[in-house]
């Protein structure tokens, strides 16, 4: 099994003290409806993915406080902790910038795990699956949102545009991909 | 201009390459009829007919990979998966074995064929064969040709030849490696994959990423460093030497990709007809950023301008790249 982070804490008398986690039912009750919206308007994720659908994806994202248990077939996207996993098949972990590359096509998975920047453990075929499944769909992270926002749309889609430019994250689909150099 | 063939292992991908500007997209039906049969991968006869339109209605026309070696008694699929492709309106189908191409020519006199790596014809001989007997167009050489040895092929034969450029390299004969199917029961040649990803477990042990293909471990990458894909032929293993002395390294073929682009004027001087991307299996980012590289680097050659270096290391398996047998000092 892979290495487990342990949950954010800090230093108190020399102990250390777990900090309070995120409410995590909000949180997964969120994602679960991004998750459900994703799937409904990329039905082809499902469909590409078969029976890999079935497994149980930890992802880990490990500059956030907490991983997540991604269930595709059923269409849930929970929060959870590194102290106590649920059952996975699988485990996906990797810092948020490459997690956002590799969905909007700015970075190649397989570059990505020849580098050590993301590192899988468990039902290889699954992440295989998920990610040639989720390659396919073209998912703009911006747009999902917007779109489950209804009026905040608009306003949703600026904010995404500016924490882009604040912080170098990849938060949306990007039609032309950058040159690797101009020799022409 | 030599045309450039790239890869597409999903309809996105297909459209990244075209708009990546390549000159042809290969890709294959969701089964073992084609070399890439990995899971999420490739078309369904509908998303293969949309991405023929889309191709065409831009100029690039599509090829079908059905480039595996049907079972004895189960040739119905390989044999629907040609009809499909030609309904489709693919421009060539991509084939290696002798009865299916014997099928093609028989029952699909106007498809056009093309001979897959996977027959590993290396000699203009075996090339005629195949151009004789069943109308083969284009041939696909294998991976271990310099390019010397390309150009007197080209003299002595009346087909076009397509080299791969860029991407995973094979050391052994292509359509004959059994190292996958002797750990895993399943093959490249007959199931459509080489090191299923249903048969590979990574795990960390002691700080190091352990990669196992079916019972075998066949590599230890310590944190941060390259980690190469789970292939046997890239293994690294601990052996005796002749002396009896226990050593440990890559024993068939260092983890690298081929990355041919400095060559490219010699292989248009060898009479090549079109450059082959391989990469099925990589995601549309690597389509992309691939196929504008390559294509910038055969219009560059066109022009007669010299050829780039190292732009595409962070997308080669182990982040090396080799010109692989085409420059060998080797035999």
């Amino acid at each position: 099994m892979m290495r487990i982070l342990s949950d954010p804490s800090v230093k108190v008398l020399g102990r250390s003290v777990p900090l309070p986690l995120p409410p995590m039912a909000p949180l997964s009750m969120l994602f679960s409806r991004l998750m459900r919206h994703v799937l409904q308007r990329h039905p082809s994720i499902l469909r590409r993915m078969g029976a890999t659908a079935g497994s149980r994806f930890l992802i880990d994202v490990t500059d956030m406080p907490f991983p997540m248990l991604l269930e595709p077939s059923l269409r849930r996207l929970t929060v959870t902790t590194r102290r106590n996993p649920p059952p996975h098949d699988t485990e996906i972990r990797g810092k948020l910038k490459s997690f956002l590359a590799m969905l909007h096509a700015e970075e190649d998975g397989d570059a990505l795990f020849f580098s050590g920047e993301l590192e899988i453990a468990g039902d290889t075929s699954s992440v295989v699956a998920l990610r040639n499944a989720l390659d396919d769909a073209e998912i703009d992270l911006t747009e999902e949102l917007a779109t489950l926002a209804g009026p905040a749309g608009p306003a949703l889609r600026r904010m995404s545009a500016l924490l882009e430019r604040r912080t170098g994250l990849s938060l949306s689909r990007h039609r032309v991909q950058e040159d690797p150099e101009d020799f022409r | 201009m030599m045309e450039l063939v790239c890869p597409a292992g999903t309809p996105a991908a297909l459209r990244a390459a075209v708009e990546a500007g390549a000159h042809a997209i290969y890709c294959g039906f969701a089964d073992e009829t084609n070399a890439r049969n990995f899971p999420g991968l490739n078309f369904s006869r509908e998303e293969l007919a949309e991405g023929v339109a889309h191709a065409h209605a831009r100029g690039a026309k599509v090829l079908v990979a059905i480039n595996t070696f049907p079972r004895a008694g189960d040739q119905a699929l390989w044999h629907s998966a040609v009809a499909d492709a030609e309904a489709a309106g693919a421009d060539a189908v991509i084939l290696a074995d002798i009865g299916l191409l014997a099928h093609a020519a028989e029952k699909h006199p106007n498809l056009r064929l093309h001979l897959s790596v996977q027959a590993a014809a290396a000699n203009p001989d075996a090339i005629n064969l195949y151009a004789e007997s069943f109308g083969v167009r284009r041939v696909v050489l294998p991976r271990v040709l310099t390019v010397d040895e390309i150009a007197a092929i080209n003299r002595e034969i009346d087909v076009e030849t397509e080299v791969f450029v860029f991407g995973g390299l094979c050391v052994m004969a292509e359509g004959r490696c059994a190292l996958s199917s002797y750990a895993t029961g399943k093959s490249p040649n007959m199931n459509g994959v080489c090191s299923p990803a249903s048969h590979v477990a990574y795990a960390e042990v002691n700080g190091a990423q352990e990669a196992r293909l079916g019972d075998f471990l066949i590599h230890r990458t310590p944190k941060g460093a390259v980690a190469p894909y789970p292939t046997l032929c890239k293994g690294c293993f601990t052996s005796p030497d002749a002396k009896g002395e226990v050593q440990t390294g890559h024993i068939f073929e260092d983890p690298a990709s081929l990355d041919a682009t400095r060559l490219i004027p010699a292989l248009q001087k060898a009479g090549v007809t079109a450059l082959k991307i391989e990469g099925r299996q990589r995601s549309r980012a690597y389509v992309a950023q691939v196929v504008r590289a390559f294509r910038a680097a055969v219009e560059a050659a066109d022009r007669g301008q010299p050829m780039p270096e190292g732009l595409l290391a962070k997308l080669t398996e182990g982040q090396a790249a080799t010109t692989g047998a085409y420059a060998k000092t080797w035999r």
